[in-house]
C-alpha cells in the first residue's frame, strides 16, 4: 500500500465516551492513504496504528460498504457523507480529498440521534416511525399475478424514487432544524402511492408523522439542504406529498386514528 | 375536538398555521399597496385620507383588520414555539458547517421575520395608532366644486374633540371633513432615517417572501408539476419584487419630492 500517490492527512476526530460524557475533538495522523480507498477504509487503517499503539480504535457505524444498507455516517468537512452529491461515506474516494489536508469528522448531530460512542450515534428513532406505520397489511391465500394490478409507469417510478432511501438519517444531519420530514415522507410516500398501500394510506402517515415529533425531530421549514445531501437524492416533493396526506387525513376524512389502531386492514 | 387540538399541536398542524397565517398576510399586502398607490395621486391626500377614513370606519373591513393583527400575532408567534423546538433538536452544533446549496432567504426567515416585526409595530405606532387613538391628529377640509370639479383643501379645526368625519353639501360645493393622514406620513417620509428604515424593512419583506410564499403551498402539499411553477413566478416577480418596489417607492418620492 505504497503508492506514489498517496497522501498524508490530520483528522480531526469526535471522540465521546457514551451519550452520557461530553466529547472533543482529537488529533490524529492518517499517512501513506492511498487515494484509491474509500473513506471508511482510510479509518479502517487508522484504527489498525491506534489498537498497535493499545489505544481505543474510532468507533463509527458501517454494513455494507457498497451504497445500500444507510449504516455509514460520518459528517464530514461540513457535509454528512463528505463532500461529494449522491453517495454514501463508504462510497467516498479518498481521491477527493488532497494531500496534506485536514479533514473534520463529526457524528450526526440531532437530539434524536444520541451518541453511542465516538462516531456512532442511535437512529432507533427511525426504526419507530417505521415500525408505527411504514409496512403493508398481505392477505394469505393464493399467489397473486405479478401484474394483476395494474399500475401508471409513472406512480411506479415515483414510488420506487422513494422507496430508494436507505434511512442513513442524512437529511436529519443536514437539516438546520434536524428535522425528519425527508426519511417520514419518503416512507409514507413509497407504500401511499401504490395499490398495495391505500387500506393503511391515511393511517399509515397519521402515526408516523405522530411518531416523529414524539422522538423529537425539527420541523421543516423548506429549505431543501436535506434533499441536496441526501445519497439517494430523494426529493423535497416527498415532503408535500406527506403534508397533503396528513392533512387530508387529518381535516377532510372520517378515519379516526385511534379508534382503527386495532382494526383491520 | 381534542382531535382537532392534536392537528394542529403536531409539527405539520403548526406548520399548517404558519403557512395559512402567512398566505393571508400576504393577501392583506396586495390590498395595503393597492389602497396606498393613492399617495402618489397629487391632491393634497384627498383620496388618501378619503381612503383611510372609510377603512377605519367601515365595520367589515374593521373585523378583518383585528383578524389580520391577530394573524401577525400567531405567526410569529408559531415561528417562535417552532424555533425553539428547532433548536431544541440539536443540542450541540457542528463545528465545521459547509456552505449549502439552500437558499439564503429560506436560511434566514428567523431574522427577516423579526425586522419585519419591529417594522410592523413602529409602522402601526406612526400611522394605526395615532390615526385611531391619540387626538393628536390634525383635520383637513376637502372643498369640491361640483359644477367645475375642482378641489380644494384647506386646514380645518373641529369643534368637537370626538369629531371624526363629515360629509355636506352647500351652495353646489361639496364638503369633505377627514382626518390628515397624509400629513403624518409627509412628515414622516422627510427624515432620511425613516425612509431608509422603511427600505430596509421592504428589502425584508423581499426576501421573506421570496421563500415564505411558495414554501407555504409546499407546506399546505401543493406541489404540482404545472401549477408549482407558477406560485414560484408569481412569488418571485410579485411578491418578491413588484410589491417591496412599490412600497419602497412611496417614502422614496416623498423624501425626494418633499417641498
Ligand atoms: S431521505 Fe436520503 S438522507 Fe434521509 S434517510 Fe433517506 S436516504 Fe438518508
Ligand atoms: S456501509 Fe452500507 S451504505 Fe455505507
Amino acid at each position: 500500500m505504497s503508492g506514489t500517490n498517496n497522501m498524508n492527512l490530520t483528522l480531526k476526530v469526535w471522540r465521546q465516551k457514551n451519550a452520557q460524557t461530553a466529547g472533543k475533538f482529537v488529533t490524529y495522523k492518517a499517512e501513506g492513504i492511498s487515494p484509491d480507498m474509500s473513506f471508511l477504509e482510510m479509518l479502517d487503517v487508522v484504527n489498525e496504528s491506534l489498537v498497535h499503539k493499545g489505544e481505543d480504535p474510532i468507533y463509527f457505524d458501517h454494513d455494507c460498504r457498497e451504497g445500500i444498507c444507510g449504516m455509514c455516517s460520518l459528517y464530514i468537512n461540513g457535509h454528512p457523507h463528505g463532500p461529494k452529491r449522491a453517495i454514501t461515506t463508504c462510497q467516498l474516494h479518498m481521491r477527493t480529498f488532497h494531500d496534506g489536508q485536514t479533514i473534520t469528522i463529526e457524528p450526526w448531530r440531532a437530539a434524536p440521534f444520541p451518541v453511542i460512542k465516538d462516531l456512532a450515534v442511535d437512529r432507533s428513532a427511525f426504526d419507530r416511525i417505521q415500525q408505527a406505520g411504514g409496512y403493508v397489511s398481505v392477505n394469505t391465500g393464493g399467489v397473486p399475478d405479478a401484474n394483476e394490478i395494474a399500475i401508471p409507469k409513472v406512480i411506479a417510478d415515483e414510488a420506487f424514487n422513494s422507496a430508494t432511501c436507505i434511512g442513513c438519517g442524512a437529511c436529519v444531519a443536514a437539516c438546520k432544524n434536524a428535522s425528519a420530514m425527508l426519511f417520514v415522507s419518503a416512507k409514507v410516500s413509497q407504500l401511499g402511492m401504490l395499490p398495495q398501500g391505500q387500506p393503511e394510506r391515511y393511517r399509515r402517515v397519521q402515526s408516523m408523522v405522530a411518531q416523529m415529533d414524539e422522538e423529537g425531530f425539527g420541523n421543516c421549514t423548506n429549505t431543501g439542504a436535506c434533499e441536496a445531501e441526501c445519497p439517494k437524492e430523494i426529493s423535497l416533493t416527498n415532503i408535500s406529498r406527506m403534508n397533503n396526506d396528513y392533512f387530508s387525513a387529518k381535516l377532510f376524512r372520517q378515519e379516526e386514528l385511534h379508534e382503527q389502531s386495532h382494526g383491520e386492514g | 375536538m381534542s382531535e382537532f387540538k392534536q392537528t394542529f399541536n403536531s409539527s405539520l398542524g403548526k406548520k399548517l398555521i404558519m403557512a395559512l397565517t402567512g398566505l393571508f398576510l400576504c393577501t392583506f399586502l396586495i390590498v395595503h399597496l393597492g389602497g396606498n398607490l393613492l399617495l402618489f395621486k397629487n391632491d393634497d391626500g384627498f383620496a388618501f385620507n378619503v381612503y383611510a377614513n372609510f377603512l377605519t370606519h367601515f365595520p367589515p373591513i374593521e373585523v378583518i383588520a383585528y383578524l389580520l393583527y391577530l394573524s401577525i400575532l400567531v405567526h410569529a408567534l408559531y415561528a417562535l414555539i417552532l424555533t425553539i423546538k428547532n433548536r431544541k433538536a440539536r443540542p450541540v452544533g457542528y463545528a465545521v458547517q459547509a456552505k449549502s446549496d439552500a437558499s439564503w432567504s429560506s436560511k434566514n426567515m428567523g431574522l427577516l421575520g423579526s425586522i419585519l416585526f419591529l417594522f410592523i409595530v413602529i409602522h402601526m405606532s406612526d400611522f394605526w395608532y395615532r390615526y385611531k387613538y391619540s387626538g393628536s391628529m390634525n383635520y383637513k377640509e376637502y372643498r369640491t366644486d361640483l359644477s367645475s370639479g375642482v378641489t380644494q383643501s384647506v386646514e380645518f379645526a373641529p369643534t368637537s374633540t370626538n369629531f371624526e368625519n363629515s360629509v355636506q353639501t352647500e351652495n353646489n360645493f361639496e364638503i369633505v371633513r377627514v382626518k390628515d393622514l397624509h400629513e403624518r406620513v409627509q412628515q414622516s417620509f422627510s427624515q432620511w432615517w425613516y425612509v431608509l428604515f422603511y427600505v430596509i424593512a421592504m428589502g425584508a419583506v423581499s426576501f421573506h417572501l421570496l421563500h415564505g410564499f411558495q414554501s407555504a403551498f409546499r407546506t399546505m402539499g401543493w406541489v404540482h408539476r404545472k401549477y408549482t411553477p407558477i406560485v414560484e413566478f408569481i412569488g418571485t416577480w410579485f411578491f418578491a419584487v413588484i410589491m417591496p418596489l412599490g412600497f419602497a417607492a412611496m417614502p422614496v418620492v416623498y423624501f425626494f419630492t418633499r417641498s
